[in-house]
């Protein structure tokens, strides 16, 4: 039933960049033609929780936000993020993986350990997973800030949108100064 | 042309485009890019004022001079606004008054989860509630409309999930400017309302709110869609997308309008559907209205009171699945809660209050995260303003007991929001508790908005700066301190003294937000453990800060590190990237074992 509505979910934690990556998304599939919803929840200090922000599109899109079960692709910034969302995923989903650990205060605090294997937990229910060194490859572009725009590149693979829309789009939303690294870091996090 | 808006930016830019060029509010999750967005409109005042109640007023006397005025709050701060908002339902609004109250479903950083369309019914005014980004520019307009048309203040009732959520809107050119209509022109038995005037007035308000009901019925935002007459819904707001995200075949009473209701309308709609739902998170509003009409209807039966909605909560209820078939199984995933930044002024302090065992009650703003472990230097919070009332009522009440131990903390916006009068009071009637205004010199928690102390207005413009300490001594305290949290020795060695001291004192823990500069190089350099030094006390941990960790040996060490005198299972270790060098952590190590980088 419904309107063929297709969603994504990104995951992690504050100060990761992640909403400027989903308005970043939004406006490239936007500019594709489709209807876009997009919803996320901020506040409540300004670092260090989990932040998601969901993303829709289709020909009509009613709910900004996804129920658990239906989302194509979950991309997650940090690793342990991608567990607690993991549910949101459909079967057969697609899960995109910074290969990142940001320890939470428990595990700061030696109360408890940080998962082991988490790409073994999350390839036994799903078996397309693409983990991305977006660290490295920020760093290799010169600008440890860049690495959401590497999560946006490893993204464009599984997204009808096309290269010229995303150019654009990027050419939009940096800066003179800072679009040349995010353009590099875009195509790097594609060819990944 | 078409944008990508969040809710907020929505309203705000309809309120530009339909004329609107005067607005008063309070910084507040999740209300607050409304004032930031349209006080970008170079041709518009906003301002911020010091509370809800005061921005309400400002409204109110704004519309009575002829001007449109929006005034924007949190759920929350409709309480404080309520004085006013009560009797405004009665003089009317001369022009148009619109009053935009976020509510915060699921409390996503909130202290209670209030469903405010019940202040619609409670003070007689309309209220009306978009669903989509597109419809919050449009529905502002329209509440400006209904203002004007029946002299009423007007709701419009926003949720976080639409405020916080983006979706495509059509931008159109702002109408021309209206000539200037504000002037003076007074009317006592409208504005005086002393209770022979307000008694009349009482009556108009029957009146408008009858009017108002006929106008609910042609109202071109309620409306019916019809598909299968198996099942029918009554929605509003967020909840109608996620119902219609999951049961695109039935049919649908959208209501814009959620207060007074269409009953016409209604009893037509539920006279054609089989089964008749009704899904609106929170407080069964609707449902309660439509069951007293004598209607047979699905409501808090089968969908929770508590929390917002999602799709799945939607399909859940009214298919009666209890669980999902293929969820995956529960794993036990840390939790990671919002935590104070590295660098935070309020680290130290809270560090030193949660040791000197005291009662500290707290406020509202970003400290109000010290109460977690293992900070734990924060006992209570209520609403906005509460610490020093609370502390002062402690105080009294415990008499000898109570002496040098209750704090109260608050933060420099919420003091000036509603702590002046209360710290008016603890000189007035003598107490003997401490209290601290932590001031960040910013509205930090929603975001860094201006208020009156910092000496900058929501336009940008320099203005005059309250000093704490002269506004506290005016007030009739006698003691008043400045610390440094940044220093703990001191902030330790000025909290006891004023501890000790008989009767109110006022201790201002002086310290900018870390993030107003963030764009400015740090403050000192960054910090790294000494792993020879270091004796793993874990002392260093009690500070709860994001870049220190501990990591346990994977081995026994060959050499006994750090000289430790018991068997040592680890180090501290601080991420390099996270720190900002503010010497705490040294400050409080006992090994010396924390230094400066390279």
């Amino acid at each position: 039933m419904g309107y063929n509505t297709k969603s994504i979910l990104l995951a992690g934690v504050g100060g990761q960049g992640i909403l400027r990556a989903s308005d970043i998304i939004c406006m490239a599939l936007m500019a594709s033609g489709y209807d876009v919803k997009k919803s996320e929840v901020h506040g409540m200090a300004q670092r260090g929780g989990c932040v998601t922000s969901h993303v829709r599109y289709g020909e009509k899109v009613y709910s900004p936000i996804s129920k658990k079960g239906e989302v194509d692709i979950l991309l997650s910034f940090e690793k342990l993020e991608t567990l607690r969302y993991l549910d949101f995923l459909q079967p057969g989903g697609t899960v995109i993986i910074n290969n990142e650990e940001i320890y939470p205060p428990s595990v700061n605090l030696g109360q408890v350990s940080y998962p082991e294997n988490v790409f073994e937990i999350v390839n036994r229910y799903f078996p397309e997973v693409k983990v991305v060194n977006a660290a490295d490859i920020a760093s290799k572009v010169g600008d440890f800030r860049t690495a959401n725009t590497v999560m946006i590149g490893a993204l464009s693979r599984y997204l009808e949108v096309g290269i010229v829309i995303w150019e654009r789009i990027l050419n939009k939303v940096f800066s003179e100064k800072l679009l040349k690294a995010n353009v590099e870091a875009f195509h790097l996090g594609r060819s990944a | 042309m078409k944008e990508l808006l969040s809710g907020n930016e929505a309203i705000a830019r309809g309120a530009y485009e339909c004329g609107v060029r005067f607005a008063a509010g309070y910084p507040g999750t999740p209300s607050t890019e409304i004032m930031e967005s349209f006080a970008k409109y170079k041709d518009a005042y906003a301002e911020w004022s010091p509370n809800e109640k005061v921005a309400m007023e400002v409204g109110i006397g704004a519309a009575v001079a002829g001007s449109k005025a929006m005034v924007v709050m949190k759920h929350v701060g409709v309480n404080v606004a309520a004085d006013p908002l009560f009797t405004v339902s009665y003089t009317g609004t001369n022009s148009a008054l619109v009053i935009v109250t976020a509510d915060d479903p699921s409390l996503h950083s909130s202290q209670n989860e209030q469903d405010n369309r019940n202040y619609a019914k409670f003070a007689k005014i309309p209220m009306i509630e978009p669903s989509s980004s597109q419809e919050a520019k449009d529905y502002i307009k329209l509440a400006f409309e209904i203002s004007r048309k029946f002299d009423t203040p007007v709701f419009l009732r926003t949720t976080t999930r639409l405020s916080h959520s983006k979706s495509v809107v059509e931008i159109e050119e702002p109408s021309a400017v209206e000539e200037d209509k504000t002037q003076i022109t007074p009317d006592a038995r409208k504005y005086v309302m002393v209770p022979v005037n307000a008694r009349a007035r009482r009556i108009e308000v029957e009146k408008r709110l009858d009017l108002l009901r006929n106008f609910a019925e042609e109202f071109s935002e309620n409306r019916i869609e019809w598909n299968s007459t198996d099942s029918g819904i009554i929605s509003a707001g967020m909840a109608y997308n996620y119902a219609k995200d999951v049961f695109p075949d039935f049919s649908y009473l959208k209501l814009g309008m959620v207060y007074p209701l269409p009953e016409k309308m209604i009893r037509e709609f539920a006279a054609r559907v089989k089964k008749l739902y009704i899904v609106e998170e929170l407080d069964p509003f609707i449902e309660e209205q439509v069951k007293a009409m004598g209607i047979h209807a699905i409501g808090k039966e089968v969908f929770p009171v508590t929390n917002e909605f999602d799709p799945g909560i939607v399909e859940r209820a009214i298919t009666g699945m209890a669980v999902r078939q293929d969820a995956l199984p529960a794993m036990d995933i840390p939790p990671r809660p919002p935590n104070l930044c590295p660098g935070c002024p309020h680290r130290g302090l809270f560090y030193v209050l949660g040791r000197l065992k005291v009662f500290v009650a707290g406020d509202i703003g970003c400290y109000t995260l010290s109460y977690m472990e293992p900070l734990a230097g924060l006992h209570s919070c209520i609403c906005m303003g509460a610490s020093i009332g609370m502390a002062h009522g402690m105080s009294k009440a415990l008499k000898e007991k109570g002496r040098g131990k209750v704090v109260g903390v608050i933060g420099d916006s919420t003091f000036v929001h509603s702590g002046i009068t209360s710290l008016l009071n603890t000189a007035y009637n003598k107490s003997d508790a401490v209290i601290v205004i932590c001031d960040n010199r910013t509205t930090a928690m929603t975001g860094m908005q201006d208020h009156p102390a910092t000496g900058w207005t929501l336009k940008g413009e320099k203005t005059k700066k309250l000093d704490f300490s002269v506004l506290a001594s005016a007030l009739g305290i006698d003691s008043v301190r400045i610390l440094d949290p940044g220093n703990i020795r001191e902030t330790r060695t000025i909290l006891k003294e004023e501890l000790l001291k008989e009767g109110p004192s006022v201790v201002i823990s002086s310290g900018p937000c870390i993030l107003l500069n963030a764009r400015k190089p740090a403050a000192g350099k960054r910090l790294v453990v000494d792993p020879q030094k270091c004796t793993g006390c874990r002392l260093c941990l009690g500070l709860g800060c994001p870049p220190i960790s501990w990591r346990k040996f994977q081995q026994e060490p060959e050499l006994p590190a750090g000289g430790g005198r018991r068997k040592q299972e680890g180090v501290a270790y601080i991420d390099p990237t996270l720190c900002v060098g503010c010497t705490l952590c040294r400050q409080i190590c006992s090994a010396g074992a924390i230094i400066e980088e390279e």
